[in-house]
């Protein structure tokens, strides 16, 4: 058998010292991202690391039924991990997206990862066997890869995910291993002979496919878009609609954006939720049996409806069909709005609300509007007089209806428009608001057909985190900070709202 | 220069049609990358009424039906168009139908036809009237019937329904790769710029508040409405361009408003437009000094709304594809062999005869009481007889501008410029020579998926005759082709977007109102009977608006209601 010059052992060190950094840096990676669009931080790690290390013991195990070409297998090995590891973070964020078994991936990923990893230490020290003495090589060798450990678990919240990134580092980091895989196709070449230079065609090919990659993760333009956003994004949408993006992060929770404006926070979407839709269930008599939801495609309104065992049928009105799919299939958002898309009582419509409500038919008990805030045109048409006297056709008698009205303090003037608005519709419209710590003070339109007191009861028996008769009774009250002033309507030819809403949240911007 | 670029024929139309610039900007913009530019979109001249019209120009003598295919209707309205369908709708009110609309082209509506697709339907013409004002009887009566009237306000006007007034956002223009909000342009405006814009609203102020001795105002719609006081003809004795000058008005945007406005509503230059016609625009549409401009009315298919409106009163009454060819007063010599046999007609005149030919090219007869000759002047001159035989000097005044209207269908919504004003529902392209685009979901409330453009362009730069020859010699593809480099300019993917690009060349789309036209006597004057023969058409208001063809079709009814001694409440 051929022999390495000793004086490259150093070098085979420094390989060793990298693979162990990328292997844990994989390792971090994959139970950062699952605690992210998982949740459960200290599950999601646990059984990260457990597999982890496990996998490592199965592929050093695995390692003695590689007997013949040990140099060729250990830089196979490498490359695989390279491709398997580099590719992971890109892949599990695609496949959050679009499937519904992602545990069984990431959880698959992470195996794969540890097995190939497991393999590489023993391969490597059988090689150097010969080379340097017993007491010496595991001593060395252990040495090196408890410091990677070390470097990656420092490197890896100091600089990579504020710096690159999960995409981005997982990326770096299989080239980085494909990297090491193309130096020791070197520095083995007297084990290899002549297969070194296949070896270095793979490790040429996987480098690039690497690096096409991480341009494209660039062109996806996440760089500048993750600078907006204070947590990891997890998954990202440009639909023909808007651009659908979700947060999930450091505390736990995740966030869902809509061009950019923050649509809710897992952690305190149920207060403005609650507050959305029992009022009106009340003020329609506590029983309502026919629902119409118009916006609200994170299906979170809905899951409070569906919470009413009187609810016999809900249709639920959103432009976006980007937006509702990924309501019922996202695991995260599904087990937040408990499955509310699939319920069999309820029906989705992906159409606009203003041209579907011009040709619906039928009657509707309780009708709940939660449009993004009228920050366009598009969406300020949808607060209109003419799309209020639509709504008011649809209700049946008896019936009431709910609009998220933005803020009352830092928009009084819009939150006011959208009152006045309704009323000029023919609807009598009890205004009341909440707090909602992510958005702040938060107001709403409660409306009907006739005259009505606002409801003094919180639905009995749902178990509601935050409304109860108490909660409910302070909600309609307005101090003098967010009174009422004098507006314009809002109408289809004035779009006043959309004027009032810019001018407002620009002052609170600047 | 690669292949990419457009052959040497349709860079001259480009040329010819957009300006020099343009077409370098195209060249320069999609030319000469690597990457090929996709082939035109499909699609077709459509329309072709002209052919059937000339073809009776071009007749010699008109012909004679054999006398078993003559017939008998109490009145024959000539032209099917708004004025025609608007004097059919007013006799039907005050209860008489015995009437026929005879329409030389292939569906009614004149230049406010309009299409339908799956997606929407579309004007091939005129699309949006000004909301009335309490004054305007016939339009209110007409927009009460379709439901389309929500209340009054305090002063007395209707309200239309919010779902007909146009939709914010109504108006943007583009330059130098932005959209901007609304028809001028204030970005960039100097401070000179903004007195005189200052000083032109004054005038217009100054005009809007305007009464003559009788009450009228200077300038109202329609113009019958309108006051002849000496102060305001003296006004269409000079054009809007010098009209400009002497107030000093020399504002560059200022200016491009005003040539804006006089080719969207007349097709026309301020240099060769009425400074009466111009003010016209601007003035009739505001109820008050300082008021806002009267919202404007608009429908998916554009006027095709209110002509679908109209023609429901003539329903089973209108012929399509007939050809009128001479209309003669009885007793000024009958015609054929029916024509001494004819009836008396309950006007009294006399009544006259109408000969026509067919879709199959076979003539016929129809003795009628009246006649209502709702087809514009040019034809009137060639048609009816007392015309042909002493054409009156008044006649040559009538002057009508050329216009192409194109409809694009679209996949998808076009790419937008990034960080402009959104799109609106028209579209316009300073310094551009078309007018821009409509939209026409923009009503439907959509603002998303497939849509339906509607792009104007009228040739003004050129004689009337001079401008229908350039408008009948472009080939579809020419139009194709400048229409995509013009939306290019502002949408870099219209080429791979468009689906279908159709043509209508509109020949004779709107009389011109020259100086000296509207206050000169020539419309005055024919719009007078000849015997039972009535004129109605939107040339004798000298501006083609819809209200003026609906008023001069109300017009010509309520003289027909009177010959015939119907007693019915004038909504004039």
């Amino acid at each position: 058998m051929t022999r390495a010059p000793s004086r490259l052992a150093p070098l085979l060190f420094l390989n060793v010292f990298l693979i162990a950094t990328c292997g844990l840096v994989y390792e971090l990676l994959a139970g950062t991202l699952a605690s992210y669009v998982l949740g459960d931080s200290v599950t999601q790690f646990s059984l990260v690391i457990g597999l982890y290390l496990s996998a490592m013991g199965v592929g050093a195990w695995l390692s003695r039924f590689l007997d013949s070409q040990l140099a060729l297998r250990f830089l196979d090995v490498e490359l695989a991990v390279a491709l398997v590891g580099g590719l992971s973070a890109p892949a599990l964020f695609i496949a959050f997206g679009r499937l519904d078994s992602f545990e069984v991936v990431l959880y698959g990923v992470v195996v794969a990862i540890g097995v190939l990893v497991g393999l590489e230490l023993p391969l490597l020290m059988r090689l150097l066997v010969d080379e340097i003495e017993f007491k010496d090589l595991v001593s060395r060798v252990l040495t090196f890869d408890y410091i990677g450990a070390l470097v990656a678990s420092l490197l890896f919240p100091l600089l990579f995910v504020p710096r690159l990134g999960l995409v981005r580092t997982s990326l770096v980091m299989g080239m980085v291993n494909a990297g090491v895989a193309l130096a020791g196709s070197f520095l083995l070449a007297p084990w290899l002979g002549r297969r070194g230079p296949g070896v270095r065609i793979r490790a040429g090919l996987v480098l690039a496919l690497l690096l096409v990659a991480l341009v494209k993760a660039d062109r996806l333009s996440r760089l500048a878009e993750e600078e907006l956003y204070a947590d990891e994004i997890v998954y990202t949408e440009t639909t023909p609609y808007q651009r659908i993006v979700v947060t999930g992060g450091h505390k736990g929770g995740f966030q869902l954006f809509l061009n950019g404006n923050l649509q809710f926070s897992s952690a305190d979407e149920y207060r403005y939720h609650e507050a959305l839709v029992h009022p009106a269930m009340m003020a329609a008599g506590g029983a309502p049996r026919r629902v119409l939801i118009l916006g609200g495609g994170d299906g979170l309104a809905l899951r409070e409806v569906l919470a009413y065992p009187s609810v016999e049928r809900v249709t639920l009105v959103d432009l976006d069909p980007a937006m509702t799919r990924l309501a019922s299939d996202l695991p995260s958002l599904r087990s937040l709005n408990r499955g509310s898309m699939r319920d069999p009582r309820v029906r989705v419509v992906n159409q606009d609300a203003l041209v579907w409500l011009g040709d619906a038919v039928g009657e509707w008990d309780v009708v709940v509007i939660d449009f993004p805030d009228p920050n366009t045109f598009a969406l300020g048409k949808l607060y209109t007089t003419r799309f209020y006297r639509l709504v008011r056709r649809a209700l049946a008698p008896g019936g009431a209806v709910v609009v998220q009205a933005t803020s009352p303090l830092f928009a009084r003037r819009s939150f006011w428009c959208i009152v006045a608005t309704l009323r000029a519709a023919g609807l009598h419209v009890v205004p009341y608001h909440t707090t909602v710590p992510s958005f702040g003070v938060w107001g709403y339109a409660l409306a009907r057909a006739t005259p009505f007191d606002p409801p003094a009861h919180a639905p009995k028996g749902l178990r509601l985190r935050y409304l109860d008769d108490s909660a409910l009774a302070v909600l309609f009250d307005f101090p003098a900070d967010m009174a009422p002033v004098d507006v314009e309507i809002n109408q289809l030819d004035n779009q006043m709202l959309v004027r009032y809403y810019e001018g407002e949240w620009r002052r609170w911007e600047e | 220069m690669s292949a990419a670029a457009p052959p040497p024929s349709r860079r001259d139309a480009l040329r010819a049609l957009l300006g020099a610039p343009a077409v370098a900007a195209a060249m320069s913009a999609g030319g000469c990358g690597a990457r090929g530019r996709p082939p035109l979109p499909d699609g077709a001249l459509v329309g072709g009424a002209e052919r059937l019209g000339h073809r009776v120009r071009d007749q010699g003598a008109p012909p004679v039906p054999p006398a078993d295919r003559w017939s008998r209707v109490g009145v024959v309205i000539a032209g099917g168009g708004v004025a025609g369908l608007a004097a059919a709708w007013r006799l039907a009110r005050a209860g008489m139908r015995d009437f026929a609309v005879l329409e030389l082209d292939a569906a009614a509506g004149g230049t406010a036809q309009s299409g339908r697709s799956p997606v929407t339907a579309y004007p091939w013409g005129a699309h949006y009237i000004v909301a009335p004002l309490a004054h305007e009887r016939a339009l209110i009566a007409l927009l009460r019937e379709m439901g389309a009237i929500e209340g009054e306000d305090r002063d007395g006007h209707p309200v239309v329904a919010e779902e007909l007034r146009c939709r914010e956002p109504e108006e943007r223009i583009y330059q130098h790769g932005r959209w901007y909000e609304g028809l001028y342009l204030t970005a960039g405006e100097t401070a000179e710029d903004r007195a005189e814009r200052a000083a032109f609203q004054r005038e217009i102020d100054r005009w809007v508040g305007w009464r003559d001795g009788r009450g009228r105002r200077a300038f109202a719609l329609p113009v019958s409405a309108g006051s002849d006081d000496a102060e305001v003809t003296a006004l269409d004795r000079m054009t809007m361009a010098e009209w400009m000058d002497r107030r000093g008005l020399r504002s560059a945007r200022l200016r491009w408003l005003i040539d804006y406005a006089c080719r969207d509503d007349y097709g026309m230059r301020p240099a060769e437009t009425s400074a009466w016609a111009g003010l016209l625009y601007f003035a009739s549409r505001v109820r008050a000094p300082g008021a806002d401009s009267q919202s404007v009315v608009t429908w998916p298919e554009g006027n095709g709304r209110l002509v679908a409106q109209l023609a429901r009163a003539a329903e089973g009454r209108v012929r399509l594809g007939v050809a009128v060819c001479d209309v003669v007063p009885r007793g000024a010599g009958a015609v054929g062999a029916g024509g001494a046999a004819g009836a008396r007609g309950a006007g009294g005149a006399g009544g006259a005869d109408v000969v026509a030919i067919d879709g199959s090219g076979q003539p016929f007869g129809v003795h009628a009481d009246q006649v209502i000759f709702a087809a514009p002047q040019m034809i009137a001159r060639r048609v009816v007889r007392p015309l042909r035989d002493r054409e009156p000097s008044h006649s040559s005044e009538f002057e009508y501008g050329a216009w192409m209207v194109a409809n694009l269908h679209l996949e998808g919504r076009l790419r937008e410029p990034d960080g402009g004003y959104p799109l609106a529902w028209d579209n316009v392209f300073y310094r551009s020579p078309s007018l821009g685009y409509v939209v026409a979901t923009h009503q439907s409330g959509s603002d998303h998926g497939d849509t339906v453009l509607t792009y104007y362009y009228p040739l003004a730069d050129q004689a009337p005759a001079a401008a229908r020859r350039h408008l009948l010699g472009a080939s579809r593809d020419d139009w194709a082709e400048v229409i995509l480099t013009d939306l290019g300019r502002a949408h870099r993917d219209v080429r791979e977007r468009v689906r279908r690009l159709d043509v209508m060349r509109w020949g004779h789309a709107m009389v011109r109102p020259r100086p000296g036209f509207a206050w000169g006597g020539a419309r005055q004057a024919a719009a007078r009977p000849i015997g039972s023969i009535h004129f109605a058409h939107s040339d004798l208001s000298g501006v083609a608006l819809f209200e003026e063809a609906l008023d001069q079709g109300v017009r010509a009814a309520e003289e027909v209601l009177a010959a015939r001694g119907i007693a019915s409440e004038s909504l004039r």
